[in-house]
């Protein structure tokens, strides 16, 4: 045997074990009963799902799907201006392209979906990336550096006409309206009555402005300096809250209502968008992306090394659809639920917006697009990790209703544990004192369970149980940091979108420099999510039940529009035989986002369908009576209102699916039917003209 | 070793000013001199001016996302 075979025979080899390893790894999270599982079984299955994953299918994509050539120019090269256009390391450009990705998104969804046990989010977290997800980026970064690095909306109007380009763009909207609603309802259910928590975010503002005065006067453009020094105080915030919270005079303070702090967001969300972005959004933006990417890398440490058990069982009896954390059975709401770390439309966003731009060479366009997603995938399943290593019994004492496990920790321990998950009120009494909160019954949203999670994993590897309520407040501080600079960018990036789409008829209303436009289009872009912002923090149910589903399902739908629009640009390669790639997730996602679309609507269980919910709201003021949570008939008329409101939203979402479905077949027909290749892409000589 | 920690060092700084959206500024600067010798080169005062604007003057589609 020669040496070049040997070498052969041994990759070979190396790749069989590893896709025995990680067979044998799916086998023990699948088949554990009744004892506990490590952490590291599904780590170890993952890796290995990703390695294969990587190695074989993403290398199809590229040289046969694709036909990635690396002699191409990429807009990078041809447009080099050293500012937007900079053919960059593509190592570097990794690390740009997942800080861009990288967010609340995948944090939440699977700390929600683990009400199902772990079992069946793992599988869809690896299934939906390495089949959708990175698909998707992989797909959508292609086109764009074919076409100049043009966005989402521009290549959706040159590909597929401009009534499809339109339509996306009110369906963009109404994501970000959703979207910014439901990561607000995530910031406030963490800091209802949290002293401690909510002055230490509240810190956030000044400490950004300190920060953003002296990145802009006293030592311009000097980002190390002005991020330690905000790191630092940050950390002295943090440390402070702890008195706070134990102080008679200051406690009660920071100890604000859920209405309260509903209100102050919106009213945040509005100023700091008409602000100048140095002085609160740019310093805020530069300390949650390095606290996110730093806090990511440290728990995927922490993990590895202190080897968590999962308490979790592998699946729960709620997969019939009778979970208390969010309704709806196994099918389609778990592949709502976990949007992002499978698959997620606003990607699509990234991968056709700073990224194609700094492209070295189109080959990388794989290990950017598909590999960054992977490691997206990887940080859901620490979400996942850190929301089933906690006490199953104290994970849903925290996600459920206060309207279904009641107040006090003994009504709640009472009901959790008749639901078959052993807890005492003595327990749940011990865990908030921990952490160092009141309470932790029904902090629904994501964020306060994988800050319990993640306190349990980070203190066992430091600081042991005294610095487990340190631990606690870091994890609520990273994660509210990171979801206030997406409310003040996302208001902003609403305003542009409602100054665009208003545009069209007024057409002043676009002048950016026009004071009034910009504030008009500002306080519409922060009360429509402040709506239902405030409406979810008013249910009596949590609110996170109603607006995460429309999340998920208004996130998957955006992905479908993005594989529709990949789909049809293989049909116009006439590179149709390979189109299944985009067209197999576009029908999942399709088939999920229809029908939960359908159900929000139309089912008869009034916990689940919008309109049912109304029906017995109707009845009920026809015959005179107050319904719980509504305590006046007034507000009997909010919730039926709200219904409405809920059930258009949900109505328009899959209007926008249906539109872009029968736009994507026209464009399909119509290439096929042309016998040439039909799409446009941008010259690669003309760029290096430019500057020869 | 030193060699070899030294660029390592330089690359994870920039992948971290890149991270928020800032981009080697030396390159910039290479750049300008060599395609546009005539035209003025912004100082990194102004250089980092013009790209904390760029990143948040969100342009249409250039929302950085969420998750």
């Amino acid at each position: 045997m020669s040496t070049a075979a040997a070498r052969l025979g041994w990759g070979k080899l190396a790749w069989l074990a590893l896709a025995l390893l990680g067979a044998a790894a799916f086998a023990v999270i699948a088949l554990a009963r009744g004892e506990t599982v490590n952490a590291l079984w599904l780590v170890t299955a993952a890796i290995c799902t990703y390695l294969l994953a990587y190695r074989f299918y993403s290398t199809f994509i590229a040289s046969t799907v694709l036909g990635l050539d690396p002699a191409r120019v990429t807009p990078a090269r041809a447009h080099n201006d050293g500012l937007d256009y900079v053919p960059t390391n593509k190592y570097v450009l990794f690390g740009h392209h997942f800080a861009a990705i990288a967010g609340a998104g995948p944090l939440v969804g699977p700390v929600l979906a683990a009400q199902m046990g772990y079992l069946p989010g793992t599988l869809w977290i690896l299934v939906g990336v390495v089949l959708a997800g990175a698909v998707q980026d992989f797909l959508v970064l292609f086109i764009s550096v074919r076409r100049d690095g043009r966005s989402l909306g521009e290549l959706i109007r040159s590909e597929m006409g401009n009534t499809a380009g339109v339509i996306a763009m009110i369906g963009v909207l109404m994501i970000m309206v959703i979207l910014l609603a439901v990561l607000g309802l995530v910031v406030v259910k963490a800091l209802v009555g949290s002293p401690w928590g909510l002055f230490t975010v509240a810190a956030t503002i000044p400490i950004a402005v300190l920060m953003g005065v002296y990145g802009r006067f006293i030592r311009p453009g000097r980002i190390a300096e002005m991020s330690a020094i905000g790191f630092v105080l940050l950390m002295a915030a943090l440390v402070a809250g702890q008195a706070v919270s134990e102080s008679p005079d200051w406690a009660p303070v920071f100890s604000l209502s859920g209405e309260t702090l509903a209100l102050l967001l919106i009213g945040y969300g509005f100023v700091a968008a008409v602000l100048p972005v140095w002085l609160v959004l740019a310093p805020r933006d530069y300390l949650s992306t390095f606290l996110k990417i730093g806090t990511i890398a440290v728990l995927a440490v922490a993990i590895l090394f202190v080897m968590p058990e999962l308490k979790m069982p592998a699946v729960t009896r709620f997969i019939d659809g009778t979970g208390p954390v969010f309704p709806g059975a196994l099918f389609p709401f778990l592949f709502i639920t976990i949007a992002c770390g499978s698959v997620s439309g606003f990607h699509a966003l990234v991968s056709s917006g700073t990224t194609p731009k700094m492209l070295e060479n189109e080959v990388q366009a794989r290990f950017i697009g598909y590999g960054a997603m992977l490691m997206e995938s990887m940080v859901a399943m620490m979400a996942l990790i850190a929301a089933s290593v906690i006490d199953p019994g104290a994970y849903f004492a925290m996600n459920s209703p206060a309207g279904v496990i009641g107040t006090t920790p003994e009504q709640a321990a009472q009901v959790v544990s008749n639901w078959g998950f052993a807890i005492t009120p003595d327990a749940l009494s011990q865990i908030a004192a921990d952490v160092g909160e009141k309470t932790i019954l029904s902090r629904a949203g994501g964020a306060p369970t994988l800050a319990v999670g993640m306190a349990h994993i980070l203190s066992n590897l430091l600081g042991g149980k005294a610095l487990m309520a340190f631990w606690y407040h870091f994890a609520i501080l990273f994660e509210a940091l990171f979801i206030l600079t997406t409310l003040d960018a996302g208001t902003r990036v609403a305003r542009f979108m409602i100054q665009d789409l208003v545009g069209m008829a007024v057409p002043g209303f676009v002048n950016t420099k026009s004071w009034a436009a910009n504030v008009i289009a500002t306080g519409l872009a922060a009360a429509s999510w402040g709506y239902f912002l405030y409406q979810g923090v008013i249910d009596p149910l949590g609110g996170i039940n109603t607006l995460w589903p429309l999340f998920g399902i208004s996130n998957q739908m955006l992905a479908a529009i993005a594989l529709i629009l990949c789909t049809v640009v293989l049909f116009k390669m006439k590179r149709q035989a390979y189109a299944w790639v985009p067209l197999l997730p576009t029908a999942w996602l399709l088939i999920c986002t229809l029908t939960a679309g359908l159900e929000k609507l139309f089912h008869s269980n009034p916990a689940i369908g919008f309109l049912a919910h109304a029906d017995k709201f109707s009845a009920a003021i026809a015959n005179g009576k107050v319904l719980a949570p509504a305590k006046t008939m007034a507000e009997m008329s909010r919730v039926l209102v709200n219904d409405y409101v809920d059930a258009t939203m949900t109505a328009a979402f899959v209007a926008v699916v249906i539109a872009m479905m029968i736009a994507g077949a026209v464009s399909v027909a119509r290439a096929l039917a042309l016998p040439r290749i039909s799409t446009i892409e941008t010259d690669p000589g003309l760029g290096e003209a430019h500057h020869a | 070793m030193r060699e070899r920690v030294a660029p390592l060092l330089r690359r994870l700084s920039e992948t971290a000013m890149l991270m928020i959206g800032v981009p080697d500024y030396d390159n910039y600067v290479a750049h300008r001199r060599q395609h546009h010798p005539d035209e003025p080169v912004m100082t990194y005062e102004q250089f980092f001016r013009e790209r904390q604007d760029s990143r948040y003057g969100f342009g249409k589609g250039k929302f950085k996302g969420c998750c």
